[in-house]
């Protein structure tokens, strides 16, 4: 009863806050929405007893990809043309074809019935097991992992280098 | 529907994922497209963390999930240099302004 109070009310603040993201005509504000649907999905993670995922979704995606954004609309800065909106009807069809989408994916989620689906399964997994199975079970993508992030260090860095004239 | 099953995080789920695309379809600026792609990457990883806790019980989905965070950020990172590189070369960041390579 109490999961249920919380999850409808961290399923609210996500999806009210991707609602005003669509919404939102300031990139700046688009940026603080997206704050709140990822704190709520920190929480959901929370819910969903995967207690390090949430943890790392809040250091990662709140305090990493978000300042991160920030930082990008603040070095872009906002150009006079950006004030010009989308036409009305082209967001009305794109809002149809996104209500067709999601219809579509619930429809055959719900037609396919798995089974034991309305009771968890586990207890939730401990940080130890976790790291167990990425040095056990997951080791390549883990490995592969860690050189990709290497590469993209080193390629954001010569994108964004500043050139001397 | 006082129990929470999969299925609410399914539904939870399909409703993030088609907001975030109508945010990269709506949103003109560089930077509004990122945040639609960050929007789907969450709702997918939300999947992942909900069919490993109600369906397969093991650690396998949250693994894939903080995978998926990690790629996240590297690929917001990449595009945060390239969208910079763009607002150096063409004074804005107005995707539709970017049409040098069309025909």
């Amino acid at each position: 009863m109490f999961e249920a109070f919380v999850f409808y009310l961290l399923a609210t603040v996500a999806v009210g806050s991707a609602v005003a993201i669509v919404l939102a005509k300031d990139i700046v504000r688009a940026a603080v929405w997206l704050l709140g649907t990822l704190g709520a999905v920190a929480g959901l993670y929370f819910l969903l007893a995967a207690y390090f995922l949430g943890a790392v979704q809040l250091i990662v995606y709140v305090g990493g990809t978000l300042v991160l954004i920030i930082f990008g609309v603040m070095l872009t800065g906002r150009s006079p043309w950006a004030r010009q909106r989308p036409s009305r009807w082209e967001v009305l069809a794109a809002a149809v074809t996104c209500s067709l989408l999601f219809g579509t994916v619930v429809g055959e989620m719900m037609g396919a019935g798995w089974a034991g689906s309305a009771r968890p399964t586990t207890k939730g997994q401990t940080v130890a097991e976790l790291g167990r199975e990425l040095l056990t079970t997951y080791l390549v993508p883990f490995e592969a992992v860690s050189v990709l992030l290497l590469v993209v260090m080193i390629g954001a860095a010569y994108l964004a280098r500043v050139e001397r004239r | 529907m006082f129990a929470v099953g999969l299925m609410h995080y399914v539904v939870l789920s399909a409703m993030l994922a088609g907001l975030g695309i109508l945010v990269m379809v709506t949103k003109r600026n560089a930077i509004g497209i990122l945040i639609g792609v960050e929007l789907v990457l969450n709702a997918g990883n939300i999947n992942w963390a909900a069919f490993s806790r109600y369906q397969v019980g093991d650690a396998g989905g949250v693994i894939a999930a903080l995978f998926g965070v990690v790629l996240a950020a590297a690929e917001a990172a990449v595009a945060i240099a390239v969208f910079v590189n763009m607002y150096n070369n063409l004074a804005t960041v107005d995707v539709d302004r970017a049409s040098e390579l069309s025909g």
